[in-house]
């Protein structure tokens, strides 16, 4: 029992870290796209359509890889967590359902569109599809986030005598506390991989002398998305959720922050230190007085529990890696708002595209939004442990009661070994359309 | 309102089929049949633009059901646990297979591809059909064994196969006689059907030999559709008891025939979408009928201690699926009118080249 409950979760987690490396990316490459076709019809300059022609292969081959992953995450939901889905089916199941119904036949049918019609449907309807992928991916994204923030927070819900959940209220599933501030640092953290994504390709161009106007068209775009969806991860948005964290969930909050013991006048925020779980302490920690308990409820003095007060049933599964989760999705986000400022005061003195080690930041930074973000999401779902439904279910009871754990092992080797190879694949043809650059269009 | 749901949810199963099915059968001719580039071209660019949408349907179906029906959806999908983990990693193979064919030109890449998509193709028709053939013939829920419960009522675990290979086995696998006869109906079916798509979206040289393909499967499917009625007393004592009780239900094997005879008679008509048209009815016909047979039960009890998994004894609360009503009306609205677009842009035949590159 122990061992199936360990390799469904690693499998869940592995299979869902995996996937998400694709949606972080269409969901902010689609925006993008769209601003590259609009500007497209308002300058007539050919430069934005075939930007905009790259960068959707680049979409498209993505989207392709974040649809054959994402299959397995609807699946197993009845293949491994058969007891969760039974009891919650009736609530997570609207939103789940309504996000195949609504975004994924929005996004297909007009991305097959946008990839093979614009000789057939002329520029002005060809940025109505390319809109209309970009919705569709947002949709999806927000139904998955209500998903989750149903799980996080549960709402609209009664508990029968068998332990089923029904739902009692629709609407409150989408004005759901938990549900936009999640949505909104979500989009704009998927927005951050976009745009460094983009910039690090336009410096690579740039620094190789090749494609050099798509280059600088590039990184501009880049840096320019990327400082304003850098700031909104962190304000408002990012904010907004340390305080529904304190709030519902204050243990988790303790354990992401580190903080062990009460302290009376107020807590101290720790930039660098080590959960030392043995003796219920932070080992080599450096700390700011104060700091936390200002920025949670802009009080100097404010209480904060500390993770030594709640009861050990409660606490965190995993303390130290949810510590660390967020502290390293909170250091790299600082990083991006430093380089990306930098980025834009030289671009305001011209000087950008001359500026080597900016170009080359920029371009030796693309791994860390996809690093930020998977810390970011694994600072959500470890917080939630030891609860699948917080509070009021736990994972060792969602487990499936007939799957046993050599089948579970079995499939998660196999899993292992597809994606694996689905990775290196998709890095090699990202590779040669990135090498290969846009084409020109020609009249 | 259970049965409204089940009414939907059968229906978007078979669209899914009868639309993905295509793609798995376009996939079994390129394995089989695609000798030159060319035809390689043109079965690939037969589904190019479609194939993504279509298996959106699995999708939506599998969200359906969860919402609908979360006690079937937990108890079949962790009892079926293997051959659905195969059938995602089949269905990623294929997936990739064409993303990835053209993205490189390499003779040896080329053949890897095409072959992960042609065998991940058969194997898909084969699983779906074989899938239908537990649904029939039901499984040992609870996992009964002397008349005592290991689980409860409504869970259950099979095994891929088992030594006997028996439909009436005590301990059933996925796999028996039974199961792979209608695993053998589903890659003809699809083969058939994948074909007639091919012919009527393209000018391919390959579309001869496709009739003539399709003119001696028809053969093959009357015989293997014979042969499964009369086993199916094996399986289920009493087979047309709801067709007796609901005489209106003989328009579903009325139309599984029609389809068939269709198909026969292919040749007379002039139009190549014709002949799609048919094997869609014999798809969508026999699919109905099966579903008729065992109403209203989702997935019958091999053994008299549990009872059957029913549409009333699986969906979930009243309240749910009365909201759902509200966005699924919408969505489903929505879905068509993208359908209704997306086929008029690609309409007709495609040429050599299918509607600009990809």
């Amino acid at each position: 029992m122990e061992d199936m409950l360990f390799y469904d979760r690693m499998q869940f987690a592995f299979t869902i870290t995996f996937h998400y490396l694709f949606p972080q990316l269409t969901m902010g490459l689609s925006l993008m796209i769209v601003y590259f076709k609009w500007k497209f019809l308002r300058t007539k300059t050919e430069t934005y359509n075939d930007a905009a022609k790259f960068w959707m292969k680049i979409f498209a081959l993505n989207f392709a890889m974040g649809v054959v992953t994402g299959i397995p995450m609807e699946f197993q939901f009845g293949t491994n967590w058969a007891k969760f889905s039974e009891l919650t089916g009736g609530i997570i199941g609207q939103t789940l359902a309504m996000e195949g119904m609504f975004s994924f036949f929005l996004e297909s049918s007009f991305l097959g569109l946008f990839i093979f019609g614009e000789k057939l449907l002329g520029h002005k309807l060809h940025f109505v599809t390319g809109f209309l992928v970009f919705l569709g991916s947002w949709a999806s994204g927000f139904l998955i986030i209500a998903t989750h923030s149903w799980m996080q927070h549960p709402v609209g819900y009664e508990i029968l005598e068998n332990g089923k959940f029904v739902l009692t209220n629709f609407s409150a599933l989408f004005t759901n506390e938990w549900l936009w501030p999640s949505y909104l640092h979500n989009q704009a953290a998927s927005l951050v991989t976009a745009s460094f994504v983009v910039a690090a390709i336009g410096s690579f161009y740039i620094l190789n002398n090749k494609h050099s106007e798509f280059g600088k068209l590039f990184v501009k775009t880049g840096v320019i998305f990327g400082l304003i969806a850098s700031i909104l991860v962190a304000f408002p948005t990012g904010d907004m959720m340390a305080k529904n964290v304190v709030k519902h969930q204050p243990v988790t909050f303790a354990a992401m922050e580190g903080i062990f013991e009460t302290e009376d006048g107020g807590s101290e925020i720790i930039l660098i230190g080590q959960p030392d779980m043995k003796d219920k302490k932070l080992d080599n920690k450096i700390a700011v007085p104060n700091i936390l308990s200002f920025l949670t409820y802009q009080k100097w003095d404010a209480e904060i529990k500390g993770l030594n007060e709640f009861d050990e049933d409660v606490h965190p599964t995993n303390v130290p890696g949810l510590y660390y989760a967020y502290h390293i999705m909170v250091g790299l986000g600082t990083i991006f708002i430093g380089l990306m400022l930098a980025a834009i005061v030289q671009l305001f003195r011209k000087k950008l595209y001359k500026t080597k080690w900016i170009l080359w930041s920029l371009m030796f930074m693309l791994p860390f939004p996809y690093i930020a973000n998977t810390t970011g999401w694994y600072t959500a779902e470890l917080g939630r442990q030891p609860w699948l439904v917080y509070n009021l279910l736990r994972t060792s009871a969602g487990a499936s009661p007939t799957v046993s754990a050599g089948n579970t092992l079995f499939t998660l080797l196999g899993f292992i070994g597809l994606y694996l190879l689905l990775g290196l694949l998709f890095l090699m043809i990202a590779g040669k359309i990135i090498n290969k650059g846009p084409e020109i269009t020609t009249h | 309102m259970e049965l409204f749901w089940y009414i939907v949810l059968m229906t978007m199963l078979t669209i899914y089929i009868i639309l993905d099915g295509y793609d798995f059968g376009a996939g079994i001719i390129h394995l089989f049949f695609a000798k030159t580039e060319k035809d390689k071209k043109a079965i690939t660019n037969a589904i190019g633009p479609f194939w993504d949408a279509n298996e959106v349907w699995l999708i939506a179906v599998g969200g359906v059901l969860f919402f609908a029906f979360p006690t079937l959806y937990a108890a079949s999908f962790s009892g079926f646990y293997l051959p659905l983990i195969m059938i995602l990693w089949l269905l990623i193979f294929r997936a990739i297979g064409l993303e990835l064919r053209g993205q490189i030109h390499n003779k040896l890449w080329e053949t890897i591809w095409d072959k992960a998509f042609g065998i991940a193709s058969l194997l898909l028709a084969l699983f779906f059909g074989i899938a239908l053939g537990n649904v029939v013939r039901g499984v040992n829920l609870g996992m009964v064994t002397n008349g005592v419960s290991a689980h409860e009522p409504h869970y259950f675990f099979l095994p891929l196969w088992n030594s006997s290979f028996s439909p009436h086995s005590e301990h059933l696998g996925i796999i028996d006689w039974f199961t792979i006869l209608l695993g053998i109906i589903g890659v003809v079916a699809l083969t058939i059907h994948g074909a007639n798509w091919i012919i009527y979206k393209t000018n391919s040289d390959l579309n001869t030999k496709l009739r003539s393909v399709i003119f001696k499967l028809n053969f093959v499917l009357l015989a293997l559709v014979i042969v499964s009625l009369l086993v199916w007393h094996i399986i289920e004592p009493k087979p047309f008891h709801n067709f007796i009780k609901h005489p209106w239900l003989w328009v579903f094997p009325l139309i599984t025939f029609a389809g068939l005879f269709g198909l026969f008679k292919v040749k007379t008509f002039k139009k190549d979408g014709i002949g799609f048209i048919f094997s869609s009815l014999f798809l969508f016909g026999g699919l109905s009928s099966t579903v008729a047979s065992i109403f209203p039960k989702l997935l019958p009890s091999t053994n008299t201690t549990n009872p059957d998994l029913t549409i009333y004894n699986m969906a979930a609360d009243s309240y749910g699926l009365a909201v759902g009503l509200n966005w699924f009306i919408i969505a489903f609205i929505l879905v068509i009118v993208y359908f209704i677009i997306q086929y008029k842009v690609f309409k007709g035949k495609m040429d050599d080249v299918g509607y600009g590159e990809h």
